[in-house]
């Protein structure tokens, strides 16, 4: 029972770091209809610089606002810039530019700060609790509560203010939203804004557990795609739910099926993403497709 | 007095494929004036090329000020609510975010906006959760009608309102368009349906294959029988 519980709780924290990934790129899918592959690449980068911050005696909590500020300025810069110049082409044009993209984040990161593996702080006490019996670290509350705060700072965000409604707008149609004033080209920055923010949470609440390295969003960019596609990838809510559910679900096979290690666990997530694509691709909360005729 | 809304000499093409040819026209403040002919005679990039929504070429002035640089959300913000063609209602989102979209160029006075722009359409009110996509045809002309007064226009473009729309549904539509031209709003409306159009507006002028065939009065244009059944078709 304490084992099951044990293995819940840690499936939930693993689930919100998922979550919070698959929610950047559920942001960016919605607004452009692309998925951006260049996502944990993204984090990985402002990770690095917040530990960067860190290594120039940055106080903890002052590295992290900053941190998710720079990564929400570095995702606009990147949309303006990058993303751009090819909004109007075709969606594998804009697929392959953000393969291109995490090539080369990957590439700058490991120059500017090698591949050696760095110690990263954890946001976090590092004891744990007792509920009803059963251990619970810091840790995982911590990032379960993170992710749910941010998750719904989110909703609010979008479904209470002017912005948000803006960008609401945008994201399901462009061309009416100009005609009422919407100023589209700015909102589609804003959501690459959002979801590089989004991904350096996500970042900062991994590294202390995997180490910091230039490849450490890799996995977790797979784990994202499936609690994404799992979940609907036009679905804010359907992302958390999948992230989570995935987590744990992942979480509860390593731990009573012998035949699953973490190699193996990987291979898991690549089964959830072939096994929604093809029973029900437009995942648990997501619109089913539909085009006008 | 200078006209509202100036068009003189304005081009537009969409990529290499040129519709309108040198069209010229102007709105008087308080009009309803309308713009008529065939299918693809180059009405709606008319109101488009107003908008700022296709790229056009000649001068555009609105209230004394030159627009034709404008983009979308700058012609919105000088006053001109376009209403287009299919309504352009966000059929995802519910009524009421429908109609906060239509004061987004606006800065508070929403709970007035939303009482005033209810006084036409008090249906409007109680469906404010529902998806605008769940609507009937002429609720949505309904809504997108009521989403640009939201922005307390000065001036209204309205694309084929009466498009899809049965008979009855058109009568009380056009009604409230008399209603709100009585109280000051200028209106420019494209339309198939001459007929209708000609008896609302006290003007219109009359496309062919992108340029301006004809302009007059309505009196004018419906006592003409030989136009009537060349241009207009009734």
């Amino acid at each position: 029972m304490q084992e099951l519980a044990q293995a819940v709780v840690g499936g939930l924290a693993s689930g919100g770091i998922y979550a919070s990934l698959a929610l950047a790129i559920v942001l960016i899918y919605r607004s452009t209809g692309v998925v951006n592959f260049a996502q944990g690449e993204m984090a990985t980068f402002t990770t690095f610089v917040c530990w960067s911050l860190l290594h120039h005696d940055v106080s903890k909590w002052l590295a992290f606002g900053l941190t998710l500020a720079i990564a929400f300025a570095g995702g606009v810069a990147l949309e303006r810039t990058i993303v751009r110049p090819v909004e109007q082409a075709s969606p594998a044009v804009v697929v392959i530019l953000t393969i291109g993209l995490l090539v080369g984040l990957n590439g700058l990161t490991t120059a500017i700060w090698s591949a050696e593996v760095k110690e990263f702080p954890s946001a976090f006490p590092e004891r744990s609790v007792e509920v009803a019996g059963v251990p619970v670290s810091w840790q995982d509350i911590g990032i379960v509560g993170v992710t749910l705060v941010a998750v719904a700072a989110l909703a609010v965000f979008f479904r209470y203010t002017k912005l948000g409604l803006g960008l609401r707008a945008a994201a399901v149609n462009p061309e009416a939203s100009r005609l009422v004033g919407v100023r589209v080209g700015w909102m589609l920055a804003l959501g690459w804004g959002l979801a590089a923010t989004l991904g350096a949470l996500s970042g900062i609440l991994i590294a202390p557990i995997v180490s910091l390295e230039p490849t450490m969003m890799q996995g977790v960019l797979l784990y994202a795609l499936a609690a994404a596609v799992l979940g609907g990838l036009d679905s804010p809510v359907g992302a958390v739910v999948g992230g989570l559910a995935l987590g744990v679900g992942i979480n509860l096979l390593g731990t009573y099926v012998d035949a699953v290690d973490a190699n193996l666990e990987l291979a898991v997530a690549l089964l959830v993403i072939l096994a929604v694509l093809l029973v029900r691709p437009s995942g648990l909360l997501g619109r089913p497709a539909v085009s006008r005729v | 007095m200078a006209p509202l809304l100036e068009l003189s000499a304005v081009s537009a093409r969409y990529g290499s494929v040129p519709v309108l040819h040198d069209v010229s026209l102007t709105v008087d403040e308080g009009e309803i004036v309308a713009v008529l002919g065939a299918n693809g005679a180059g009405k709606t990039t008319t109101l488009r090329a107003i908008s700022g929504t296709v790229r056009r070429r000649g001068a555009i002035a609105f209230a004394g000020r030159r627009i034709d640089r404008h983009g979308p959300a700058a012609v919105a913000r000088a006053g001109i609510a376009h209403v287009p063609e299919g309504r352009g209602t966000f059929s995802e989102l519910s009524v009421r975010d429908n109609l906060r979209l239509g004061a987004y160029v606006r800065n508070g006075g929403f709970a007035e906006d939303l009482e005033r722009v209810a006084g036409y359409f008090p249906w409007l009110a109680e469906r404010g959760n529902q998806p605008a996509g769940t609507l009937s045809g002429g609720e949505q002309q309904m809504l997108a009608l009521a989403r640009a007064l939201m922005a307390q226009p000065r001036m209204l473009l309205l694309d084929e309102p009466s498009l899809g729309l049965a008979p009855v549904v058109v009568a009380e539509l056009f009604r409230i368009i008399r209603e709100l031209n009585e109280r000051g709003l200028t209106v420019l409306v494209v339309e198939q349906n001459a007929r209708l159009a000609l008896d609302a507006a006290s003007r219109a002028y009359v496309l062919e294959t992108g340029r301006v065939a004809l302009a007059g009065t309505s009196e004018e244009l419906a006592r003409d029988e030989s136009l009537r059944r060349s241009y207009l078709g009734y």
